[in-house]
């Protein structure tokens, strides 16, 4: 079935004229079946044939992405997964959406996600959650769910997505993706619902580290659009592939956390290979990420409660009764914590916990090229679980705020695979700023020389 | 230790309208995330400065010239208003004028 | 009973005329639009993903600005967000200056006296409501043309001392904006909004009030004088009461010729200002701020010092012809031509501001001089032709010439006349004159 192959292998075969996209378009058709149940997809593209077929001359050839719908699409119906935005058709594209389309990608549907990226569970979605399609029972996690989802399932060749706090790399994890949440500022948010505007980042969802790779050279750099975005040369992260990693000095964190027990003895003996590999592993003491769920909690709450202002319903969608319980939870909470008497107290505060959080980067990097671990404390929770707590997405994202918060670039490659459950862990391996490529490198290797992707070992799954 | 948020000022504040059934419900919301939230006074912030960006970008400014490939026409900003007239958007009258 | 002397301070808002809007690349244009939202795009129209990106110069032209008024600048400083919700702020929220605006602590002078500028800063504009009423409902109808573009704000500190005082700081600085080609401050459309913080107290006395009432929503220096000193009254007759005058907005009504109430403010409104995480901060250098002081034009008061001073021009000339930077650029040419020809720079002037000569600004100096010794202008006159007129005159009216010698010297007039009509041709007074005398000595 050709929506089983990787976005590299269809380019490879669509150039060698092995396959064509009438018969990926059908095969893809099919797996649309799973919508109903696993609720994957909230817009279908009915122009992705005509799209394609212009595009098909250009790099990425008329192939169809599925694009987390946070992302302004011409033409193309733009909710965040809420009602607010139901009737919200842009007359405008994302500049990660306009470039893809120039370099030939088409539009394949929009994908569920946490509303308003609020969670870590697509479970807030104000139409309905999305399945995790590894284990129906378990959520895909989130805010990117439907997107990792598409791309677990086979309903899309690859996908796009956002984090703001784990919003890639944590449902890339419950799915058993790729997710490559590259450095703040390299990746324009023009046309993005804005969520945190200070670490918001967009970024490829994948089912290889290949793939992630290519999709990242098509998105990043500098855009006159978006003030955030950064000038520095973007590399060739393909040219990051397949490269050794030997000599390279990597710091494992985070490995004393309370609560990891049930996954800690099945990630460890994970970090072999990269001593096979050639590279020096070591544990390494980081700040508590405790604190980063505090900080990202006050950033990201007085950020969006400024950022969802716009949402009246005069100009576009609907007005503001409209909001789901999470988006008025985390709205009034960041108007109380910038509001008079409170903001030195909270907002200010936690700027500084920020700053702390990058000089210990600055002094881990000192010392480590790369750094690793837990993407999530567990395996993807059961149906229902985001419920049982107000702060259920942050602590779920404990493990992946303080690089978010930092602007660090980080990648969720499978890491171990449970057979019973058919449930995923995900390695989150991260880097310093502007140093996706040797990321990149140390991803590649390791996915190349384990087990755990279920396309590159397709036959041995 | 429970911190009271006064939660319909701080609706009202954040334009969104709540049921007094909701307010109850928000207030436990809120007292759960400040709970975790009052954890950060515990560190020690001396002498640090606060970083609301983390890019170390300055003076990113644009030259003063007419984007035409960005700008609508009338239609286009139009387009997805629920209520309009005469090319204008349409909202009910605010009573208080400024 | 009580002398009370007032204690007002002014912010003006004027509108840059940069090309593009404040933080997007729209047309900035919203008096001359000739249709409503046709300016807009996802920035200023506050869409789903809009981000702003600071316009170069409008920052520069603040700068400048506070330069000119003499102002430190803010070597450091940042955009901030203002949230609150009105139909005509697209975002939820202005961007705007709080702790950290691009100039502060300047002063601008008046004939009435100094005005401290407490600060200079920039920020975007909202967008323009109108209200109707259709199918009998109340609605207020937007148009987003003229969200975004660049405002400039400009705050005193609390020197105005009168009417005149509050008049005079307003016209000063709106010679300022257009001279130097930043603003048009149309008052009428809205391109320059003036409001005044007004309280008395006692004389004499140096704590500030305890209150202000705001005036807002002036669009003419006239209205304002008026207002302030309505107020100024309306507020002696409440503190005589014993009362204190509340806390609030307050407009003009022009026919009524009284203020009235428009809001009043229960506590202060609490914008929730933090820095705005989509505009990376500015810094400027001294090279910077002193490449920018030497762009400076010579502003209107300096160079209306050096007209009277050098030129001898009156002031009420000056004021007229100082209105606008380029006619002023262009009077200074002509008067620097002129005073070159020794010809009188003042009836000049007289003669351009009281349109006694067709010229237009723009026209070369050759021309309008020409046009200006016209008006004066005399045939040469041949001097052994005039001799021979006067003796002719003089020996006709020996009467004339015997009551001249005994004192009558206003008889001299009448020489004049006859050498003038037998001359038969426009000559200069002067020339006659010296010649006439000399003959009767």
């Amino acid at each position: 079935m050709l929506n089983t192959l990787t976005l590299t292998e269809v380019l490879g075969k669509l150039k060698r004229k092995e396959i064509s996209h009438a018969e990926l378009f059908a095969d893809l058709q099919k797996s649309y079946a799973q919508n109903e149940k696993l609720n994957i997809f909230l817009t279908m593209n009915d122009k992705l044939a005509e799209d394609s077929e212009a595009a098909t001359t250009k790099a990425l050839m008329g192939v169809p992405l599925a694009i987390k719908d946070n992302f302004c699409t011409t033409g193309l119906r733009t909710t965040a997964s809420s009602t607010v935005l139901d009737t919200f058709i842009p007359q405008y594209d994302s500049t990660v959406t306009r470039r893809l389309k120039e370099a030939g990608a088409a539009i394949q549907g929009k994908t569920n996600m946490d509303a308003w990226a609020h969670g870590s569970s697509t479970e807030t979605s104000q139409y309905g959650r999305t399945l995790n399609p590894r284990n129906p029972e378990h959520l895909p996690g989130g805010s990117s769910g439907g997107s990792a989802a598409a791309v677990a399932a086979d309903m899309a060749i690859a996908a796009i997505g956002s984090e703001t706090a784990g919003s890639i790399r944590q449902p890339s994890a419950w799915c058993g993706t790729v997710g490559l949440k590259p450095t703040y500022g390299r990746v324009s948010r023009y046309g993005v619902v804005s969520m945190a505007s200070s670490t918001d980042s967009p970024g490829p969802i994948t089912k290889t580290v290949e793939d992630a790779a290519l999709l990242l050279n098509h998105i990043a750099g500098h855009d006159p659009y978006d003030g955030t975005s950064s000038t520095n040369p973007v590399d060739d992260y393909t040219q990051a592939l397949g490269q050794s990693i030997e000599g390279l000095k990597i710091g494992v964190i985070y490995m004393d956390i309370p609560g990891l027990a049930e996954v800690k003895s099945l990630f460890e003996p994970q970090l072999k290979v990269f001593e096979e590999l050639g590279a020096h592993v070591e544990y390494a003491q980081a700040m508590d990420p405790n604190h980063a769920i505090g900080v990202y909690t006050v950033v990201q709450r007085s950020e969006v409660s400024s950022n969802l202002a716009r949402y009246d319903g005069v100009r576009y969608g609907n007005d503001r009764s409209h909001f789901g319980d999470e988006a008025k939870r985390r709205i009034m909470l960041g108007t109380y914590t910038l509001s008079k008497g409170y903001a030195d107290k909270y907002y200010l505060l936690a700027q500084k916990v920020r700053t702390l959080f990058l000089q210990d980067f600055a002094r881990l990097f000192q010392k480590y090229d790369i750094l690793v671990s837990l993407t999530s404390p567990g395996f993807a929770k059961k149906i229902g679980a985001s419920e049982s707590s107000a702060m259920f997405g942050e602590l779920e994202d404990m493990l992946v705020e303080p690089s978010s918060i930092t602007g660090l670039p980080g990648i969720n490659v499978p890491c171990y695979h449970d057979p019973k459950t058919n449930l995923y862990l995900g390695m989150n391996i991260m880097a310093p700023m502007w140093h996706e490529s040797e990321m990149i490198s140390v991803a590649d290797a390791f996915e190349k020389h384990t087990s755990w992707n279920s396309w590159r070992n397709a036959e041995k799954q | 230790m429970k911190t009271q948020i006064p939660v319909s000022h701080i609706a009202k504040l954040a334009n969104i309208p709540i049921t007094s059934d909701e307010e109850q419900k928000l207030q436990a919301a809120f007292e759960e995330t400040l709970a975790v939230v009052e954890e950060l006074q515990a560190v020690d912030v001396t002498d640090v400065q606060p970083t609301f960006q983390v890019t170390g970008l300055e003076n990113v400014t644009r030259e003063d010239t007419i984007d035409e490939t960005r700008m609508f026409t009338q239609e286009q900003a139009l387009a997805n208003a629920r209520a309009t007239a005469d090319g204008y958007f349409v909202v009910p009258q605010i009573i208080s004028q400024d | 009973m009580t002398e009370y002397q007032l204690v007002c301070g002014m912010e003006v808002h004027a509108e840059l005329k940069t090309a593009t809007k404040m933080f997007c690349g729209c047309k900035n244009d919203p008096f001359h639009a000739p249709k409503p939202n046709i300016y807009t795009c996802p920035v200023c129209l506050g869409m789903p993903g809009g981000l702003p990106v600071a316009n170069r110069t409008a920052i520069e032209w603040t700068i400048k600005l506070g330069v000119a008024l003499g102002c430190k600048i803010n070597l450091f400083s940042h955009f901030d967000r203002k949230n609150y919700f009105y139909p005509d702020l697209p975002k939820g929220y202005q961007i705007s200056q709080y702790d950290q605006p691009f100039c502060y602590d300047g002063k601008l002078e008046t004939e009435f006296g100094p005005v401290r500028i407490r600060r200079i800063h920039l920020e975007e504009d909202t967008a323009k409501l109108l209200h109707k009423t259709i199918d009998g409902k109340k609605v207020s109808l937007i148009d987003f043309n003229r969200s975004s573009v660049p405002l400039i704000e400009i705050v005193t500190e609390p020197d105005i001392i009168s009417p005149e005082h509050a008049k005079a700081y307003g016209k000063t600085l709106r010679q300022i904006l257009r001279f130097m080609d930043i603003a048009d401050c149309d008052m009428e459309q809205g391109g320059m909004r003036l409001e005044a913080n007004v309280s008395i107290r006692p004389v004499g006395e140096k704590e500030l009030p305890v209150y202000k009432v705001e005036l807002k929503n002036i669009n003419s220096f006239r209205f304002l004088e008026k207002a302030v000193a309505y107020e100024m009254e309306r507020q002696a007759r409440e503190l005589n009461e014993g009362k204190t005058p509340i806390q609030e907005t307050r407009g003009w009504n022009d026919d009524k010729g009284e203020t009235f109430t428009q809001r009043v403010k229960e506590d202060a409104e609490d914008y929730r200002y933090f820095p705005d995480p989509d505009l990376p901060p500015l810094r400027f250098t001294e090279e910077q701020i002193n490449e920018w002081c030497a762009e400076l034009p010579e502003l209107p008061a300096v160079r209306k010092d050096r007209w009277m001073a050098d030129y001898h021009i009156d002031a009420k000339y000056a004021d007229v012809l100082l209105d606008e930077r380029e006619t002023a650029d262009w009077a200074d040419q002509l008067f620097a031509a002129a005073a070159q020809k020794q010809l009188k720079v003042n009836a000049l002037a007289n003669a351009i501001v009281n349109k006694k000569i067709a010229v237009k600004v723009g026209d070369n100096a050759d021309t309008v001089l020409t046009a200006f010794t016209a008006l004066h202008q005399t045939d040469s006159v041949d001097e052994n032709e005039l001799l021979q007129i006067i003796e002719a005159v003089i020996a006709e009216n020996a009467d004339a010439v015997a009551q001249y010698k005994a004192g009558k010297t206003q008889i001299f007039g009448f020489f004049m006349g006859q050498v003038q009509r037998r001359l038969g041709k426009k000559v200069d007074m002067q020339v006659v004159k010296n010649a006439i005398e000399r003959k009767l000595q």
